[in-house]
């Protein structure tokens, strides 16, 4: 006798966990850049070979997740968050870890160091973006309270004060990002002139990252706010 | 008169072959969709939940399943368009009996969410309309019931969405959710334990009390079953009190600890789910039998005659035997797959189902447990509970029910005349 039972069949998979998982890869992901970093002021072109690979796995484990994602949350799906949220907010998570694909790549096909006297600021650029990765992952990792309490406000409230310190996180990665502008601007013309544009790439790329991080903050609200 | 005079203990025994039967596979089968969700979040374990559907299933049946097995045997056909020839209706309920059988074994095979009692009732219509004369259905009735089977998953809905919304508000939107859960869960025990009492007292020993001398009014059954519903609450504060705060169960999850007290709930309500089961599953498949033993015995269609409580204890030990030899099995199936739903929800959900279908009971409305449970899940899923629910799954199986009252009196009609054939020349 095969088993009839209508009911498991109607709980349909939760998309909360895979979409913690996707993060916590993103952010696995964006941490490998310190390293990278690091390598590449060195000059160890060897060792930034190494983790640039390690990058690229970890960019298409997050690609796997989200498709997998993607491919669970077909429309006949009754949730307590609109799905079409819940797609923006994994396409966003995922483009943190396209940006750090792409900052590693870049360095590492040009064989690019940053400038000596950039570095110090520079990592703290790419820190205060990892941060923002950082806390965007713990407030993330909220939604199966707040599935939990049924979106109850003091979990909503909660999960604010988390966005909030996301968005100050963002805030300083700005700043450090005038910054650093214009440190590059005022020794520019010593540098090699391709040389500085891609420096500016990198220094986008990698506020991108933060904001995009800020935009997970910004997509959850969103979600909360029904 | 004479084929009952001549085949009565041989359509007899039969009718009790196919009534236990069919009691088998509800134990076997449909037991587990009620008491999956208790096994699903780990507040039993398989072999508990077995003892506590053994037990209240039986309990169930046995105490508040007269209504319904009353409604099956003499609700939807009109007996006294039959009266002269009462061997017609003991074809038919044989017939009925061994269509719902025949139907849900297939359904089983290929997999379809169809109910039990959908095919009974669709069975004796078919049998009745056809076999005998249309005039011969109680039509009235049967809207009836066919209306009710409408209302009980929006009703159940609606409790286990105002049920969860209360947890909500009582419990977890606050700074300290474990004692919170401490301080309100003995509430909804009582629930719990009210509600099922006084379902018992106000139908089901009914007829012990008569028996008895002994009348109750209802602000009397009340009173005792509140009486009862203290005893739960006492039964279920002891098991609260030794459930303590544990910091290092789940650090990822801050609310793992409400939900152990959660789980102590959920036993209360696997119980009532249990007793709702019996007390309306088990009709399906001893109503028949109990028309037919009132013919054979009587010898004519007497709507009066009391039913003898032997063929409930016979559904319930059906149950039984089920749940011993094979829904041991398929609880333990179901009850990895249905994981999703921790005990705060799974609670409301059983509540919802288990008070609608314990009312229904009551009333005498056979209905299905399934459904129903599945209309208190979406109620909790419109309360923000649940992460995601497959709305097409939802289509499917309330579309089930009307493809089983056709494919349920179809069968029935062809049994019906075969039967006919065999006795009748």
């Amino acid at each position: 006798m095969a088993i009839i039972n209508p009911l498991y069949k109607v709980l349909g998979r939760s998309p909360i966990k895979p979409m913690q998982q996707h993060m916590g890869e993103v952010v696995t992901c964006v941490k490998f850049l310190e390293g990278f970093f690091k390598a590449s002021n060195s000059g160890d072109w060897q060792l930034a070979s190494t983790v640039y690979d390690q990058i690229c796995a970890s960019e298409r484990a997050a690609d796997e997740l989200k498709k997998q994602i993607r491919l669970h949350l077909p429309k006949s799906l009754f949730m307590p968050m609109p799905r079409t949220d819940l797609l923006d907010l994994v396409t966003t998570q995922d483009r943190i870890a396209n940006g750090a694909r792409d900052i590693a790549g870049l360095m590492l096909g040009r064989n690019m160091t940053i400038p000596e006297s950039l570095q110090d600021c520079g990592m703290a650029f790419l820190k205060t973006a990892i941060a923002a990765t950082e806390q965007a992952f713990v407030a993330i990792n909220e939604l199966d309270e707040l599935l939990e309490t049924g979106f109850g406000d003091r979990e909503v409230s909660f999960i604010a004060t988390l966005i909030e310190a996301l968005d100050e996180l963002e805030h300083e990665n700005d700043q450090l990002e005038q910054d650093l502008r214009k440190k590059l601007f005022a020794q520019e013309a010593s540098l090699p002139p391709v040389d500085v544009m891609f420096l500016y790439k990198i220094i986008d790329t990698v506020g991108e990252m933060a904001d995009n991080a800020e935009r997970v903050g910004a997509r959850l609200q969103l979600l909360l706010a029904r | 008169m004479t084929i009952i005079a001549e085949h009565g203990y041989l359509l007899l025994s039969l009718a009790c072959v196919f009534g236990f039967f069919m009691a088998w596979g509800i134990g076997a089968n449909d037991v587990a969709n009620a008491m999956g969700t208790s096994v699903g979040s780990r507040a039993l374990t398989v072999k508990q939940a077995i003892l506590i559907a053994m037990l209240f299933e039986f309990l169930g049946a046995y105490l508040a399943g007269g209504e319904v097995t009353a409604t099956i045997r003499k609700g939807i056909i009109d007996t006294a368009s039959i009266g002269d020839k009462p061997e017609l209706l003991v074809f038919g309920m044989l017939a009925a009996l061994l269509a719902a059988g025949t139907w849900l074994l297939i359904a089983s095979i290929k997999g379809w969410p169809v109910s039990t009692t959908h095919t009974i009732v669709g069975a004796i219509v078919g049998f009745a309309a056809v076999g005998i004369s249309v005039d011969a259905v109680h039509w009235p009735k049967v809207g009836k019931i066919v209306a009710s089977w409408v209302v009980s998953p929006v009703l159940a809905g609606v409790m286990s969405y105002a049920l969860f919304k209360s947890v909500q508000t009582l419990i977890l939107n606050h700074n300290d959710p474990f004692t919170r859960a401490k301080r309100f869960i003995p509430v909804y025990m009582f629930a719990v334990g009210f509600l099922m009492s006084m379902v018992t007292l106000l139908k089901g020993l009914k007829h012990v009390f008569k028996d008895q001398g002994v009348s109750m009014s209802f602000g009397e059954c009340a009173l005792y079953a509140a009486g009862a519903g203290l005893i739960v609450t006492l039964i279920g504060n002891y098991f609260l009190s030794r459930i303590k705060e544990d910091p290092n169960i789940d650090p990822n999850d801050r609310f793992a600890n409400v939900e152990r007290v959660f789980a102590v709930l959920m036993i209360f309500t696997a119980c009532s789910m249990a007793f709702a089961h019996g007390s309306n599953d088990v009709a399906n498949a001893v109503g028949p039998l109990a028309a037919i033993v009132g013919i054979v015995k009587s010898g004519t269609i007497a709507a009066k005659t009391a039913m003898p409580s032997w063929i409930l204890l016979l559904g319930g030990a059906g149950i039984i035997l089920g749940l011993a030899t094979y829904g041991f099995k398929v609880m333990a199936t179901i009850g990895q797959k249905i994981t999703v739903l921790t005990p705060s929800r799974g609670f409301a959900a059983e509540l919802g189902a288990a008070a609608t279908v314990v009312l229904a009971s009551a009333t005498g409305l056979p209905v299905s447990t399934t459904h129903t449970l599945v209309g208190a899940v979406l109620g909790v899923g419109f309360a923000r509970g649940i992460a995601a629910i497959n709305l097409r799954v939802v289509g499917t199986i309330f579309m089930s029910w009307l493809v089983t009252l056709p494919a349920g009196a179809g069968l029935s009609i062809v049994f019906f005349f075969i039967l006919k054939g065999i006795f009748a020349t």
